[in-house]
């Protein structure tokens, strides 16, 4: 068996990120969503909001733990795997990922302990500051480490030295490279709908099961107001986000499409099957000029086809194609789902329709394969290269024995598969317990402190 | 653009701030390992969750030290991090799984009932004590010194397998069960206390053995460093290290003998900084020992500067935060209901 350590390492990273992925996904968003819920609780009072608050902390927490492990894996990966990458480019990323510790992790780090133990602790209104001060740091985080992913799509404000390595010309170029502020934009509403539809989801379930059902009522309307607005907005962020990748990553933009010519009045291919081989789109469905008039915004626009690049610098077809489908199928069906939500509310039916129940329940992790589908047509489309145009990935890798690198990348799947599954299991667990009654502990309704002797009594009255 | 190596010796502050980081990892993640090393032995069920509290609020912070040393080396020495991930590929991804598994720990113990909790808690463990013991491979190797031919590491993906290092990990476990067992003195009372006093002394005697076996073993590796420290006038110079190492010693016995609660903990931290001291002075000025300097392994001064800024700017912010989370939750650990 021959072992390639490229090609290992480059499984290997996929792997541990996307495994990585699925936890910031829902911090970022349970974050934000978690400042919230406990500020209308500060604000009104109102104890169904610290139930939530309460169970969903926890799975916050979970979630967290599980994003810290397997984000610090990542970060040492650019030095096991990807040395040669890490030496060339070290002067102009690592900035931006030095800054990502000092600005954002210890941040998240610090507070999020006040925030999941600081009950007691801290006044009401501190504990608000901690959600609020993680909730921040979480989108910090994403700035920085996508100014990062995008520099490597689309470099700028950079110059190379005669060894081949990369020095910083000017930061506000490097850190705004051209692809960033969409790809931001795109990444921090994508975690938001993620967790709006997790979380919706939840809530559709304990109406289904007729449990918890206020509780349910709010995190499921809250959900749906984000489907309403964000959903939409998303659409219209990606398609921009489109757009600036056909003006500096045209052949990811044509493997994204199955397009092989270069055509004028390129038609849309809805469904088909790219070969590499045959260098044609089979079975293809299409719309005729489509393809044009969205990418170019004229029905006869010249659209670039793969074999406008030798077969060396193409990038694989399947994945960005299908995986672009996926992703784009499930913003649509995000945005159908506000709307259906619209409708049901107007008609005064959106808590009791059990077929929409059913719905929003299978729309739960719909969220999570999209953005892996995102990232794997990110990723998958600009290969062969590391930093688009300039370093192929197979120049990245470190000077290791592909035996090494199989067996890391065996002991990652196992670990990984056992520990987060165990993870996600307790998940599930939490969200089958439900949100507990808290009214009447330390926090009364105003976020007045009771005296304990009172919370012997009005607890025995909740029970 | 912004510069200031005119100004400041750039690769020299950040080889400062990178040690610094390291050092600052080395304690505060020191005491969390070592209480999640020492876990398993504690006398009951409720001393290991008063442990366990203790350091649950934490631990993510001090992890995260872990992540500025890394991070802060791909960014202010590329080069250096560059041959030394690959050279510890082993050791590095054993210490990461290492943490995987105690890190999740925390929450995952609480959640679990019967045997599953039982694994979580051997998780911990295990997790923290290999997590350790790489830590001090990883350490013993680097000191050994790493193969480089230009850019690149030329050694084998085993070079880190031998004798000093197998003992810098032993060692480096022993360390941090002492930081843990103080940690634990301070942070409990009663018989979690005792049994925590009782256990700091045992572990006192491996440091010290191990301390001593460290001292005498590093100056044979090279010759330069058994120069440095046994040539005139250096051996004049550097001997109040050895002699501050003997008073941290019988500091740290006598205040655990007087039965003091916070002392034992500040005379451990006293002993690792001096056996950091002491690996700086023979390692100097090698980042990739002994092949490298932090001089050429420097990133471009542009980065530094402008990292430099945003440690000016922001250290002090978590060092600020990081103490009132400290202070928060300051006090004995409880039985408190941290997972409900
Ligand atoms: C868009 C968001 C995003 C993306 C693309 C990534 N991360 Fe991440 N990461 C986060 C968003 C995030 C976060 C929200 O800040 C996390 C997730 C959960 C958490 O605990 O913090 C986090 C945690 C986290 C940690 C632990 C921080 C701590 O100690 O508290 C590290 C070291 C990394 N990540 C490193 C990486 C690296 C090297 C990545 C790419 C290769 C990466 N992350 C991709
Ligand atoms: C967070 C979501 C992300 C996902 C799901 C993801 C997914 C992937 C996948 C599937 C690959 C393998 C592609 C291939 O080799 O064909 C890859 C490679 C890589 N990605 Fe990402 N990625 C993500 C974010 C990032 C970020 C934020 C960075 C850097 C800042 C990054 C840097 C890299 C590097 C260095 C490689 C290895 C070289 C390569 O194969 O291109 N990725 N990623
Ligand atoms: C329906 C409309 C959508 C369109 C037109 C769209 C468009 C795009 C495009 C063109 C890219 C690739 C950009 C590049 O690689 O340069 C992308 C990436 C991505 N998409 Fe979407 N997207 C849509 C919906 C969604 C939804 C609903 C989610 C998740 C909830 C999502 C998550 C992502 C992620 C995580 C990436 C990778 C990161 C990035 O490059 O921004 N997208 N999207």
């Amino acid at each position: 068996m021959e072992f390639y350590p490229v090609l290992l390492s480059r499984i290997q990273f996929g792997f541990t990120i996307s495994f990585h992925i699925i936890f910031p996904s829902l911090t970022i968003g349970l974050a934000s969503w978690l400042a919230v819920v406990e500020g209308l609780w500060l604000k009104t009072g109102n104890v169904l909001y610290k139930d939530i608050y309460k169970l969903w902390v926890k799975i916050f927490a979970v979630t967290f733990g599980m994003g810290v492990v397997s984000g610090v894996v990542m970060s040492y990966q650019f030095g096991t795997n990807w040395s040669g990458f890490s030496d060339k480019m070290g002067n102009v990323l690592g900035p931006l990922l030095a800054f990502e510790v000092l600005t954002a992790f210890f941040l998240e780090a610090s507070f999020l302990g006040i925030m999941i133990f600081g009950w007691g602790r801290v006044t009401p209104r501190m504990h608000f500051a901690a959600t609020l001060t993680v909730a921040v740091g979480t989108v910090i985080s994403a700035f920085w480490i996508l100014s990062a992913n995008s520099w490597m799509q689309t470099p700028a404000g950079f110059e190379i030295s005669d060894l081949g390595i990369f020095h910083p010309l000017s930061w506000l170029e490097i850190i705004f490279n051209p692809s960033f502020p969409y790809r931001l934009m795109h990444m921090v509403t994508a975690a938001y709908l993620t967790t709006a539809f997790f979380v919706g989801g939840v809530g559709a379930w304990y109406l289904l099961k007729n449990q918890f059902v206020q509780q349910a009522r709010i995190t499921l309307g809250m959900a749906m107001l984000m489907a309403l607005f964000v959903a939409p907005v998303q659409i219209f962020l990606g398609d921009q986000h489109g757009l600036n990748t056909l003006e500096y990553q045209p052949a990811k933009i044509a493997a994204i499409e199955g397009l092989w010519e270069t055509e004028k009045g390129a038609p849309l291919i809805l469904f088909g099957w790219p070969s590499e081989m045959q260098e044609k789109t089979k079975y293809a469905i299409t719309i005729p000029k489509f393809a044009s008039l969205i990418l170019t915004h004229d029905m006869n626009g010249e659209v670039k086809g793969l074999k406008n690049w030798p077969k060396d610098e193409r990038p694989p077809v399947l994945i960005p194609f299908w995986c672009f489908r996926i992703m784009v199928g499930i913003g649509l069906l995000m945005a159908l789902t506000g709307l259906m939500a619209l409708w049901l509310y107007i008609r005064g039916t959106l808590f009791t329709k059990k077929w929409f129940q059913i719905w929003c329940i299978l729309m739960a992790p719909s969220g999570f394969i999209a953005i892996l589908s995102g990232w794997f047509v990110t990723e998958v489309g600009r290969q062969p290269y590391i930093v688009y145009g300039l370093m192929k990935t197979i120049e990245a890798a470190s000077p290791i024995l592909g035996q090494q690198v199989f067996l890391s990348l065996l002991a990652f799947i196992i670990v990984y598969f056992f520990v987060f599954g165990a993870g996600i299991y307790y998940i599930m667990s939490l969200i089958r317990k439900g949100p507990a009654s808290t009214a009447g502990d330390i926090y009364g309704s105003k976020g007045i402190k009771v005296h304990p002797s009172i919370i012997a009594i009005e607890g025995k009255s909740h029970a | 653009m912004l510069d200031f190596s005119e100004l400041l010796n750039l690769p020299l502050l950040w080889g400062g701030i990178i040690a610094t980081a390291i050092f600052l990892y080395v304690l505060l993640d020191g005491f969390d390992l070592g209480v999640g090393i020492l876990f398993p032995f504690a006398p009951t069920e409720d001393c290991r969750h008063k442990m366990m509290n203790s350091v649950a609020p934490f631990w993510d912070g001090n992890e995260t030290w872990l992540v500025l040393g890394g991070g802060g080396l791909f960014a202010s020495f590329p080069l250096a991090y560059a041959i030394l991930f690959p050279a510890f590929y082993i050791p590095l991804i054993l210490m990461l799984l290492g943490l995987v598994f105690r890190g999740v720990a925390f929450e995952f113990r609480f959640k679990s009932t019967g045997a599953m909790h039982k694994f979580w808690g051997y998780s911990f463990h295990f997790g923290s004590l290999s997590a350790a013991f790489f830590q001090g491979v990883i350490l013993g190797s680097f000191v050994q010194g790493v193969k480089v031919s230009g850019r690149v590491f030329a050694g084998s993906s085993f070079d880190w397998v031998t004798p000093f290092s197998f003992m810098s990990g032993i060692a480096v476990i022993f360390g941090y069960a002492l930081l843990g067992a103080t940690w634990t003195i301070l942070k409990t009372e009663g018989h979690t206390q005792a049994w925590a006093r009782q256990v700091a002394f045992y572990v006192l005697l491996y440091v010290g053995l191990f301390m001593g076996l460290v001292s005498l073993w590093v100056p044979f590796l090279n010759e330069t460093i058994f120069d440095r420290w046994f040539s005139m006038p250096n051996i004049i110079y550097l001997s109040p290290v050895p002699l501050l190492t003997a008073f941290g010693f019988i500091g740290l016995y006598m205040s655990l003998v007087k039965q003091r609660e916070a002392a034992p903990f500040f005379f451990s931290i006293f002993l690792f900084s001096l056996g950091f001291l002491g690996l700086v002075i023979s390692l100097w000025p090698w980042v990739v020992p002994y092949s490298v300097t932090f001089r050429e392994a420097a990133a471009d001064p542009r980065s530094l500067s402008l990292m430099l800024i945003g440690v000016v700017i922001f250290l002090p912010f978590v060092l600020g935060y990081t103490a009132y989370c400290y202070y928060v939750f300051r006090g004995k650990s409880s039985e408190e209901h941290f997972y409900e």
